[in-house]
């Protein structure tokens, strides 16, 4: 059975890199005794993927790592025992099984199915926020066009990512935006803050701001009629 | 809106952890890591491994230790490593206080400093410790506002070129004399002593304590020792080292605490034993830690099965200077095998003899087509090896590698060292013509349809070191140009073998090995070299890309240290050693003997065979007393 896993990471545990968060969690699953399933072969390792890898510094109330297990009880038990397991920093905020793939069709992994992820930054500095930018925001999205500098293999292109921009708004503080995340056209969350904080006309000094990712979603509309939902939902409890 | 926790109560700030590599080497909060409230804790110990985060966690006697220590209620014990070079820099510009993992708390404000000693280039790391932490790099400098800094590890066997650094030196295995130390610190407190009243207490009432400041040296004109004496009466003349004799009931960490970023070790080890039989000339492991004590079968199950659970862990190593004389191995190999079958483990096997068994067992736990076979013959003609007393044969290696060929190993692994005492050019050749054969041995052996890709030798050579308490104590050192030459004239060797193409020769750096030389021998005029060098600006030097050889030659030169008066000078029967005065076991008699016998190309057997009264029976237990092959009863 394919397991779903979304967990939390924070503290100082933002400081632990993509890869230590997977081998962290190869051991994780092994003292909590989850019976996960493993390739064959000499060396064999567990089957496990992740969405969209969260970078160095950043939390996340939204991470999610796909699993297959053998045998098992119930979400409620496997969540227990994993978190029992977790240090202070990652939690594990839900279990849910994904249904048995359609035949014929291709198995969408944790990774292949991200379309969309939501984000809140906030100052880092106590008593600062972006409260007094609320009225901006309307006139920021107005904009036809947003430039921003994005890497590439190439090196660095000017890019448009007005249209990868799909909400963004003050609430409590924070600056909250949703944008695209599937793997054509992601947009980091520095560049729309960036270019936000251009628009407001706000410096802030290096390392001021706190990037929390809140969810990862995809799209289960159509192409002209896009829904997105959390990864989350698209399993179930067990 | 819910948020996180993003609030740091790290030593770093946010924009230092994002601008260095790697910052989960100082965040601490590792999985197993151990956390107490340090207002119901007596002493505050802090344990250091003076090189990188990586290697350092992957030590297996700080967590010994570790473990040791966090189970005394009254210690809190934490871990600081060497900051890599990016961060050093930060924190000295910006006057940052060097902390532990733990409580991220100033390393200058605890108790203890312990500083593990595994390898003679990592002492301006040492330094650098102590410099970040504000601790003056001098003990005689040091006032009672500073942690008492010891030392210990097998480098601890030559404390002198270091030993103005430190206040305490504890010599021996770590899991015997800790306690009386740490109850005379408190009860020296109470009693309201200062630092020189524990340490002068210490020498005097703790076993297997050393306290350099406590001992006079004079030295005859020619450089050598003349004396070597405590200052005050009471002060033992001789430290004796510490051992564990039961190790099946010392502690032990079932749950060593886990790196979050890569280990050089990312696995669960598994100490079989403790000391070797064998006695190899050169090696200095193979007389420090006699006699051999093993643990016993049961404990060894038990301890890999609650390693296994307590970390997660997806790889187990045994760990021992050489598994194959561990009495019961085939019933812990196939106890291994069958858990971590069950389990999804790997298991990895290093130091293991080749042969049938070993093979077998390699053969079901590795991809042969993958993995390479490892033999160190370390010389390359059967005479140079009875001088080494290395009792691996020609005939023993071709007959291990025919097996291997015969069970689909195409890769073979050759280490040796150059410059070992009475070597010749003939010697050195042999390292060519030991691989020549290894490969025509594989074309003999394997037939054509069979073969799983062209054999491929690769043989590597480092450069002989003579090391404290070895029988090679007393024999000169080859200078740089000594070894670039032999390492020249193996290389040249390789290439007029037949079957060249297949043989590929890597050899170390000439530059590392002298400085290692001047340290393993040296006395306590060399500490001012290591002060200058870090001066200016030396550190990590075990690393290729940080290591600066000609600093070092320039901080020589200014000490006005002579490198060949510590390597190249040969030793008389007569001359007292810097390290005389610590008893590791063994005496100074059975070495001479030892090195008196290398001479005439003598092997000796090994302890199982029959005992050579090294000395290290007065411990009285391991396999001194057991019974031996051949004697009656
Ligand atoms: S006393 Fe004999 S048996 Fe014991 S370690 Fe020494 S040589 Fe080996």
């Amino acid at each position: 059975m394919k397991v779903r896993i979304k967990f939390s990471k924070y503290g100082a545990l933002r400081f632990i890199g993509h890869l230590d968060v997977m081998r962290f969690f190869q051991k994780a699953l092994r003292r909590a005794g989850i019976d996960v399933a493993y390739t064959t072969g000499f060396s064999p390792h567990q089957i496990m993927t992740f969405a969209s890898p969260l970078g160095m510094g950043l939390c996340s109330l939204g991470e999610y790592m796909d699993i297959e297990v053998c045998s098992w009880q119930s979400s409620e038990d496997m969540k227990r025992r994993l978190q029992a397991v977790c240090p202070a920093g990652i939690d594990i905020l839900s279990v849910r099984a994904l249904p048995d793939p359609v035949p014929n069709r291709k198995v969408i992994s944790a990774m292949a199915s991200v379309a969309a992820a939501s984000y809140a930054v906030v100052w880092k500095e106590d008593g600062r926020s972006f409260d007094g930018c609320q009225e901006l925001t309307q006139g920021f999205l107005a904009q036809e066009e947003i430039g921003a500098l994005k890497e590439t293999k190439q090196g660095t292109t000017k890019v448009n990512i007005r249209p990868g921009i799909y909400e963004l708004r003050v609430e409590d503080g924070a600056l909250v935006f949703l944008v695209d995340a599937s793997s054509s056209g992601n947009i980091k969350p520095s560049l729309v803050t960036e270019a936000f904080l251009d628009f407001a006309g706000l410096s802030v000094p290096k390392d001021g701001l706190q990037y929390i990712r809140l969810e990862i979603y995809t799209d289960q509309g159509s192409p002209d009629q896009p829904r997105l939902v959390p990864l989350e939902e698209m399993g179930v409890l067990f | 809106m819910q948020l996180p926790d993003f609030k740091n109560r790290l030593a770093l700030p946010d924009r230092i952890l994002l601008s260095v590599d790697k910052p989960a080497r100082y965040i601490g909060g590792e999985v197993n890591a151990v956390y107490k409230d340090p207002e119901r804790v007596n002493i505050r110990f802090v344990m250091c491994f003076p090189d990188v985060y990586e290697i350092g966690m992957s030590h297996l006697g700080i967590q010994i230790l570790y473990e040791m220590f966090n189970r005394y209620e009254d210690v809190w014990c934490e871990r600081v490593y060497s900051p890599w070079t990016d961060l050093d820099r930060i924190m000295r510009e910006e006057k940052i206080p060097l902390f532990a993992l733990e409580s991220q708390d100033p390393v200058r404000e605890f108790d203890f400093l312990g500083i593990t000693l595994q390898y003679e280039m990592c002492y301006t790391n040492i330094l650098q410790i102590l410099d970040l932490a504000g601790i003056p790099l001098l003990s005689k400098d040091r006032g009672d506002d500073v942690p008492i800094v010891i030392g210990g590890g097998p480098c601890s066997y030559n404390p002198e070129p270091i030993a103005p650094f430190f206040d305490l030196f504890y010599v021996g295995e770590g899991e015997t004399a800790y306690r009386q130390l740490l109850d005379l610190y408190k009860e020296n407190r109470a009693a309201g002593g200062d630092r020189n009243s524990f340490l002068r207490r210490a020498a005097r009432e703790v076993p297997g304590m050393y306290v350099p400041s406590l001992y006079e040296v004079t030295y005859h004109k020619d450089g050598t020792i003349a004396s070597f004496l405590p200052k005050e009466p009471g002060v033992p003349e001789k430290v004796r080292k510490e051992i564990v004799m039961d190790l099946d009931s010392a502690p032990y960490p079932e749950k060593p605490v886990i790196a979050y970023t890569k280990a050089v070790q990312d696995r669960v080890v598994l100490e079989i034993q403790r000391g070797c039989i064998r006695g190899c000339r050169f090696c200095q492991a193979g007389q420090i830690y006699r006699p051999v004590r093993e643990k016993r079968l049961e404990t060894l199950k038990r301890t890999a099965l609650a390693m296994l659970e307590g970390t997660g862990q997806e790889e187990i190593s045994l760990n021992s200077l050489s598994s194959s004389d561990y009495s019961h191995l085939e019933e812990l190999v196939d106890f291994l095998m069958e858990t971590c079958r069950e389990k999804k483990v790997n298991i990895s096997l290093p130091s293991l003899r080749i042969d049938a068994f070993s093979l077998d067992v390699m053969g079901k736990v590795q991809d042969v087509k993958k993995s390479s076979l490892t033999f160190a013959p370390e010389a390359g003609s059967q005479r140079l090896r009875d001088v080494i007393n290395k009792g691996l044969t020609e005939e023993a290696i071709l007959q291990g590698a025919a097996l291997a060929f015969a069970g689909g190993w195409s890769r073979v692994k050759l280490y040796f060292m150059l410059g070992l005492p009475t070597e010749t050019e003939e010697d050195i050749r042999g390292i060519a013509e030991l691989c020549n054969k290894i490969v025509a041995l594989y074309y003999e052996t394997v037939p054509k349809e069979k073969r799983n890709g062209p054999v491929q030798i690769v043989a590597s050579t480092s450069f002989f070191i003579p090391k404290p308490f070895t029988p090679f104590q007393w024999a000169p050192m080859c200078t740089r140009e000594e070894f670039l030459q032999k390492a020249g004239l193996t290389r040249h060797a390789v290439h007029e073998q037949l079957n060249q193409k297949r043989i590929k020769y890597n050899w170390h750096e000439a530059d590392v090995s002298v400085l290692e030389g001047v340290f393993a021998r040296g006395d306590r005029r060399v500490a001012q070299v290591i002060l200058r060098a870090y001066q200016k600006g030396c550190l990590y030097d075990a690393w290729a890309e940080t290591f600066r050889y000609d600093l070092w030659l320039a901080a020589f030169e200014e000490c006005q240290i002579d490198i060949g008066f510590y390597t190249a000078r040969e030793r008389g029967k007569e001359e007292i050693f810097p390290w005389d005065f610590l008893d590791c076991g063994v005496n100074k008699a059975y070495l001479w003997r030892e090195w008196e016998r290398a001479q005439r190309a003598e092997v000796s057997p090994n302890c199982r065979q029959s005992c050579q009264g090294c000395g290290a029976a007065r411990f009285g237990g391991g396999v001194c007393f057991e019974a031996k092959e051949g004697a009656a009863g």
